[in-house]
């Protein structure tokens, strides 16, 4: 058994959210596409030399250059004559820290690519170390909660407000938790010229501790707390998805052991971000101004 | 430079990853309405819908349970896999 893109028989572990994600874009896609992946899980568990889980054209990049690699494919490909979607795919530590300058360049060149980071929070692949992707306060094996340190001490980086730094055509936000919203972004990106960047929410029971059935429910209840926005940014407009129920942070912090040691003051905290977050993304989709106007 | 090409399209269905399981994900066919969530999220895609039914590849799944917690009928029941 398997779908149009992936075969059973890969080896990410039970109830893997990224693999999910991985799945769920490249459908969307079709059969029309190259993907370069960078090194990470989903290299890992699906490539074992010679053997592929992947039934579309899949090259195995290393862990910094998914996106440059995309960027001479895509040049070749449309000397060819043709328009075959070609995507660089990676995790946040693939695309959001080392690949970062990869990512910034093709950006920057405007190559008609699809780049996307399935985000699990952390670099997984290696042992759960941490990554410009982990929250705050989670607990990973490079940022260990103890008693006087409580987890990773700075705020996720916004790699989608890098992106659109870049005055590229289209950015989202998306969640596997949310599969038509993801498919309807995916679909709606490929049908526009240039680059454009999904950034999706891909939860990991290995990494976060957390019970393996649970991984679409972390998925659907970080949007519902709002501190995972879905939006797009089309030329430079925001517009947003979703609006959150604002559930209670505790919702989504419980069950999972990287948030074991937080605390009432911490939560606090981040609900504080998450109100202001909120009511800076409301003004500016009311603003409806271009967020690059000038350097 | 190209370091290794694989030529097989998803071969890696050789991989029977269901021994991996420890609980065995079971659909109740009466109760099943054939919606294809379960399918829509399964990591291991290995649920497919046939007459309207979910069917489970015992081949590959690795029983995380992700099908019984996002099944709107509870049409899926767990057991514990005998060693
Ligand atoms: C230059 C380089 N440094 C380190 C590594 C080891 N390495 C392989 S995958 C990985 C982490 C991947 O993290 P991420 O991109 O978030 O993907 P995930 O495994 O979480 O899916 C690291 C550090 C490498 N392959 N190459
Ligand atoms: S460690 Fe996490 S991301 Fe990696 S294969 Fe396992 S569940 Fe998936
Ligand atoms: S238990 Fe997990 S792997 Fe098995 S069928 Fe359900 S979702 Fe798929
Ligand atoms: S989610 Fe439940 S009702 Fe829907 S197809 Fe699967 S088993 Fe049947
Ligand atoms: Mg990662």
């Amino acid at each position: 058994m398997s779908s149009e893109v992936i075969s059973s028989g890969h080896s990410a572990c039970a109830g893997c959210g990224e693999i999910i994600g991985e799945r769920m874009v490249l459908e969307a896609l079709g059969k029309d596409v190259i993907v370069c992946q960078a090194t990470g899980c989903m290299e890992i568990t699906t490539t074992p030399y010679p053997r592929t889980a992947f039934k579309v054209p899949w090259l195995h990049v290393t862990f910094e250059n998914a996106a440059s690699a995309a960027s001479g494919i895509v040049e070749a490909d449309r000397k060819l004559g043709r328009n075959t979607t070609v995507v660089a795919i990676g995790g946040d530590g693939g695309m959001m820290d080392i690949g970062v300058r990869a990512l910034s360049g093709v950006m920057e060149r405007g190559h008609d690519l699809m780049l996307v980071v399935t985000d699990n929070e952390a670099y997984m692949n290696t042992g759960i170390q941490r990554s410009s992707g982990t929250p705050k306060y989670a607990a990973t094996t490079t940022t260990p909660a103890g008693s006087v340190v409580p987890g990773k001490r700075e705020w996720k980086k916004s790699i989608s407000r890098i992106a659109i730094a870049h005055g590229i055509p289209y950015v989202a936000t998306a969640s596997i938790g949310f599969p038509e919203d993801l498919v309807a972004k995916v679909k709606k990106a490929q049908g526009i010229k240039g680059p454009k960047l999904l950034h999706i929410y891909t939860p990991c029971p290995v990494g976060w501790g957390y019970d393996s059935s649970k991984t679409v429910y972390y998925a659907k209840k970080i949007v519902e707390t709002g501190l995972w926005p879905l939006y797009e940014i089309e030329n430079g407009k925001l517009t947003i998805s979703q609006r959150p129920t604002f559930a209670p942070l505790e919702e989504y912090f419980t069950g999972q052991k990287r948030y074991k040691h937080i605390k009432p003051e911490h939560i606090k905290e981040v609900s504080e971000r998450v109100k202001a977050g909120w009511k800076e993304l409301e003004k500016q989709e009311k603003a409806g101004v271009d967020l690059m106007l000038l350097p | 430079m190209v370091g290794g090409v694989v030529t097989k399209v998803g071969s890696l269905d050789s991989n029977k990853t269901g021994s991996w399981r420890s609980f065995r994900p079971v659909i109740d066919r009466e109760k099943c309405i054939g919606c294809g969530l379960c399918k829509k999220f399964c990591p291991d895609v290995c649920i497919e819908i046939k007459d309207k039914k979910a069917e489970v590849d015992y081949d590959y799944c690795k029983g995380c349970l992700i099908c019984k917690s996002v099944c709107p009928v509870q049409a899926i029941s767990s057991e514990e896999e005998e060693k």
